[in-house]
């Protein structure tokens, strides 16, 4: 049952350029169980959605969040029972996180060029269709792609030891409460 | 971090795609590099990426070709490169189902798990639930449970998650980690939290007192995340669901503290839950409605939309707690996103008042037409609920509506229009003309058959009514021109109603008969002969009989042509024709489309049918000619009692069968030799019982009784008769059901059954009374007026009649229009014997009812009989 809570929440992510062809799609459950059929439904979202800048609609009885930016459209689906604000932070966190790793420069071929860095932020962001991480800086840093020329800058350095730090006075906080 | 590909892609310009022309197996071809020494981790990982591409493209890999590239990959885990390594993570789990013996990797991914790499842990934790079975998870068991309370957020998340994943193969290994999952609760960091509420929910599910605890715990606790108290409110109002817990409940006020919270996505989630619960009162919806009347301005449109789709389900059942938001709604209607405005407009209809609708329906014209065919169907349906709740606003539904017939739509889009026009036509008859001219318009460019027949139907019966039906001519004789057989079949039907009703059109009606004559197709061309030679004899009562009231009866291609015979040859007997078996009890169906009568339909069985084959399968009823009507079942008993009896009532020619179904309901109890018996008020005489032999406990059983109607005296229709049930009681045992041997003869007194003038009148619907009314004529016409002194509305008084006499109202008459003293009620019927009969009744309100009933019949004894049964 639709009812039943559980932290299931997203159903897929799509990536389609502006003719609507997919550049990456993952389906998290067997809503759309084959390429055909996820295909048909790609095609059929993408002309229900490319020419409006509205950010939600309600399609074949599911929600759809999405966002597009230059020639690059972003999708978040998931029931249509399910918590819009959920599924919305998800879509933004996807989008934010690859804003900073392709350095504000979202359109087809700069990620075309770091698909893996797409690969592994949306690996980073969603798990078998569970929301794992919805803090785009957390998503960065975790999927830590080294360029080129530039290791880590300075400001990368400090916000892993930040992080570190962070993460370090928390553990101590909850042994803390754990012994008190 | 900007990665440059192959020279080559780059030089192919700015709109290409390296991975376009990808080949699977050149792919494959080049993931021979992975097995060179020294690795080269930019050319691997430019390889993994196409492979996990190709795989996103939903390419196929076969398994061989999935294993060979398997195994080369594992060769990797040897570079230290980050990248490339978390690259080989997801490959392991893309390739999970398609390549066989992916556990090799286990060990490789057990270290990274464990080994000193922050980065790499929580991905080799999810990579290796992934290819883990049972057996294998308890190997593994040790790092999982150290890996659920770890310090890194990360690597806690990964752990819980895939645990998650893993209750569904491995529930009872999963089950034994339910402390670290609590301990990880309690984490700081806010996905941790909710992973692991989330794990502890579904190992808990099924205890509803540990989920009871477990939430009395997390609501006092204060979470930090928003996702974590999204869940638990949802796991609160399941909880509250389920034990049906009044709203009193700690639970309750849980739900609504957290309306309060400072995330929206928990302040929605707890107005969502709040809309959802079954019986809210409006005082407890106001604050949870209050909530979502804020978030109609957000600057959000997911919010916005989340919002107006919530309260549009809140004015379903309380629209009077929506009307608070109307304002806000209004400000709605113009949002740029079309669900957002289609939304609030649709909750707007439902909670506004009449003064908003012009304005509203301006509004959803204004872009209609940008919208989905779905949701202008919903916009169609609440027009339609619209008018009944307004039948004073159909002038501007029914200009909308036109307009919305203009634009392009899909068949159910156009039917739920027309539909909906026909509805309006009929509940109010001022706008019978403009109606009627938008649908010929329609007509006139319209590829569906079935709404065209329709349409040409309701013309063929309104338009010779109206003012000026020669304008319709026009437009129906265009069908006959341009359509396919259905519809020119329909036209035709059509065209000969106006010539028969129009004396002054006949003529023209003549002319294009005889061009329908010509028809290509048969059954055009058989209805046009036989309207044409039905209309030259110009004789009211054939036109009545075969034009105006026929299409129900008797409406098969054969049965018109066998009439055609007869009514050059002989005089046609009426009665000679089968009545229709369907007593017609919704106006409805008399819309069912034209176009079926040409199709060798069989409608299924009637339940007269079936009780017909049933009586004549008993011999004692043989010899009583054909079964006239069936009567709704009457009770006898109180429901509840020791045993069921009600009783159908069958009329025939001169006789009357009372069935009698009847239930045992004692378990202890065998019923034999079972009959009712009857003993008439009046001069009905009883031939014959027919008892049920058993009657064993629960298996309904039949008993039947024969009268003989009083021939003497055949206004004697009505009368009452005392009934008892008489059978031998035979005391078994309720398990096995077995008899004693003995058994006494036993009574059991029923309430009394009547048979009243109705059981002797079959309904009829005559499509058009007047015509009908004229066939009969007025040989023997009677008139009589009543005073009905107990009745207070007109309405009641016509519901009265129509129970009373059991016959058909006609022309919608049945409906009283507001606000009116006045109103003429219009039935028809078929007397047994198979006598028509018609009542036209006058009704008057002022300080009771007056009524005065006219009769016609085509009996004399029939009117009488109507007339001393009203007094």
């Amino acid at each position: 049952k639709d009812t039943e809570p559980t932290l299931y929440t997203v159903k897929a992510v799509l990536i389609l350029d502006n003719d609507g062809e997919r550049l990456y799609a993952k389906y998290y459950d067997e809503t759309y169980p084959t390429v055909k059929e996820q295909k048909a439904f790609e095609k059929n979202i993408f002309n229900k959605t490319h020419r409006t800048d509205s950010e939600i609609a309600l399609l074949e009885g599911l929600t759809v969040v999405y966002k597009s930016n230059i020639d690059l459209y972003f999708y978040v689906i998931g029931s249509s029972h399910e918590n819009e604000l959920m599924l919305m932070s998800v879509l933004n966190c996807l989008f934010d996180s690859l804003s900073q790793m392709l350095r504000k420069n979202v359109e087809r071929r700069a990620l075309l060029e770091n698909m893996e860095g797409l690969f592994l932020a949306v690996d980073e962001i969603v798990d078998g269709g569970v929301i794992l991480e919805s803090d785009p800086q957390q998503v960065v840093y975790r999927v830590a792609l080294r360029g080129d020329d530039v290791p880590l800058t300075e400001q990368t350095v400090s916000q892993v030891i930040a992080l570190l730090i962070y993460e370090k006075i928390s553990y101590y906080l909850v042994n803390l409460t754990l012994t008190c | 971090m900007i990665k440059k590909f192959d020279k080559k892609d780059e030089e192919s310009g700015s709109g290409s795609n390296p991975f376009q022309h990808l080949e699977k197996s050149a792919v494959l071809q080049e993931a021979r590099i992975f097995n060179e020494t020294p690795i080269n981790p930019r050319r691997c990982l430019h390889i993994l990426t196409k492979i996990i591409y190709l795989l996103n493209q939903g390419e196929h890999f076969g398994t061989m070709e999935a294993t060979e590239a398997f195994f080369a990959m594992t060769r990797l885990f040897q570079s230290n490169d980050q990248t490339l390594r978390r690259m080989c993570y997801l490959t392991i789990k893309e390739m999970a189902n398609i390549s066989e013996d992916v556990i090799i990797v286990t060990s490789s991914l057990t270290k990274d798990m464990t080994g000193k790499e922050d980065v790499y842990r929580g991905p080799a934790i999810r990579a290796l639930c992934r290819i883990t079975d049972t057996t294998m998870l308890q190997a593994i068991e040790r790092y999982m449970k150290q890996a659920i309370v770890d310090k890194v957020p990360s690597v806690s998340s990964s752990a819980l998650v895939s645990s998650l994943h893993m209750v569904k193969m491995s529930y009872d290994v999963v089950k034994r980690w339910v402390n670290e999952a609590q301990e990880a609760a309690s984490s700081d960091n806010i996905m941790v939290q909710y992973h692991a509420l989330g794990l502890l929910y579904h190992l808990r599910k099924n205890d509803r007192l540990a989920v009871s605890k477990m939430l009395n715990k997390f609501t006092k606790s204060g979470l930090k995340s928003p996702f974590a108290y999204c869940m638990l409110i949802r796991i609160a109002s399941k909880l509250l669901e389920e034990t049906e817990a009044g709203h009193d409940s700690p639970l309750f006020d849980f739900i609504e503290s957290c309306l309060r919270n400072k995330h929206e996505m928990v302040v929605y989630e707890a107005a969502s839950a709040i809309v959802h619960m079954p019986n809210c009162t409006a005082r407890e919806l106001a604050p949870a409605v209050s909530v979502l009347q804020l978030f109609c301005s957000s600057p959000k449109a997911a919010l916005r939309y989340a919002a107006v789709r919530t309260l549009n389900k809140v004015a379903m059942k309380h629209p009077s707690a929506v009307t608070a938001c109307n304002l806000d709604l209004e400000n709605l209607i113009t949002d740029s996103n079309r669900s957002i405005a289609t939304l609030a407009i649709t909750t707007l209809l439902k909670t506004g008042s009449e003064s908003s609708v012009d304005r509203l329906m301006k509004q959803i014209s204004s872009f209609v037409s940008e919208i989905s065919d779905e949701f202008k169907v919903v916009v169609v349906q609440a027009i339609s609920a619209l008018c009944q709740k307004y039948p004073r606003k159909h002038s501007v539904m029914m200009n909308f509506l036109s307009n919305m017939l203009r634009d392009d739509g899909g068949f159910e889009y156009k039917r739920a229009i027309v539909d909906c026009i026909i509805s309006i036509i009929e509940e109010n008859p001022e706008s019978k003309e403009t109606g009627l001219a938008h649908l010929c318009e329609f007509i006139e460019d319209c590829e569906h058959t079935v709404l065209a027949t329709k349409i040409l139907h309701l013309l063929g019966k309104e338009g010779p009514r109206t003012p000026s039906p020669s304008k319709y001519i026009r437009f129906i004789f265009n069908r006959v021109v341009l359509e396919s057989e259905a519809v020119r079949a329909a036209a035709v039907s059509a065209l000969a109603k106006f010539g028969a009703q129009n004396d002054d059109l006949l003529p023209s009606v003549l002319v294009l008969m005889q061009r329908c004559m010509m028809d290509s197709d048969d059954e055009v061309r058989d209805r046009a002969t036989f309207y044409m030679n039905v209309l030259q004899q110009k004789q009211k009562a054939l036109n009545a009989a075969y034009i105006f009231n026929g299409e129900n009866t008797h409406c098969a291609p054969s049965l018109n042509l066998r009439a055609l015979v007869e009514l050059t040859q002989k005089p046609f007997d009426m009665k000679s024709v089968p009545l229709a078996n369907t007593p017609i009890t919704e106006q409805k169906t008399e819309f069912a489309p034209v176009a079926t009568s040409k199709l060798p339909e069989k409608p299924g069985p009637t339940r007269q049918d079936i009780y017909q084959e049933q009586l004549a399968a008993i011999p004692e009823f043989q010899g009583l000619g054909s079964l006239f009507k069936t009567s709704e079942a009457v009770q006898l008993t109180e429901a509840e009692t020791e045993y069921v009896v009600r009783c159908v009532k069958h009329t025939f020619a001169r006789h009357m069968v009372f069935q009698f179904d009847c239930t045992n309901t004692l378990n202890d109890q065998l019923l034999q030799k079972v009959m009712v018996q009857m003993e008439p008020s009046e001069a009905y005489e009883v031939l014959h019982y027919v008892p049920a032999a058993n009657l064993p406990y629960s298996q309904p059983g039949s008993c039947y009784s024969l009268v003989r109607l009083p021939e003497d005296d055949p206004t004697a229709v009505s009368c009452t008769f005392s009934c008892t049930l008489k059978y031998l009681v035979k005391d078994c045992d309720p398990n096995t059901g077995e008899p004693d041997d003995d058994g006494y003869d036993d009574e059991y007194v029923l309430e009394d059954l009547e048979v009243t003038v109705a059981d002797h009148i079959q309904k009829v619907l005559k499509p058009n009374f007047a015509a009908a009314w004229d066939e009969v004529g007025d040989d023997f016409e009677k008139e009589e007026t009543f005073a009905l002194a107990s009745v207070r509305t007109l309405d009641e008084a016509v519901g009265n009649i129509i129970s009373f006499l059991g016959m058909q109202p006609c022309e919608r008459s049945d409906k009283v229009p507001e606000n009116k003293n006045s109103h003429i009620l219009f039935l028809a019927g078929v007397f047994r014997g198979g006598h028509d009969v018609l009542v036209r009744s006058r009704l008057a309100l002022a300080d009771g009812v007056t009524m005065q009933v006219t009769v016609r019949s085509s009996d004399e004894t029939v009117v009488d009989i109507i007339l001393a049964s009203v007094g």
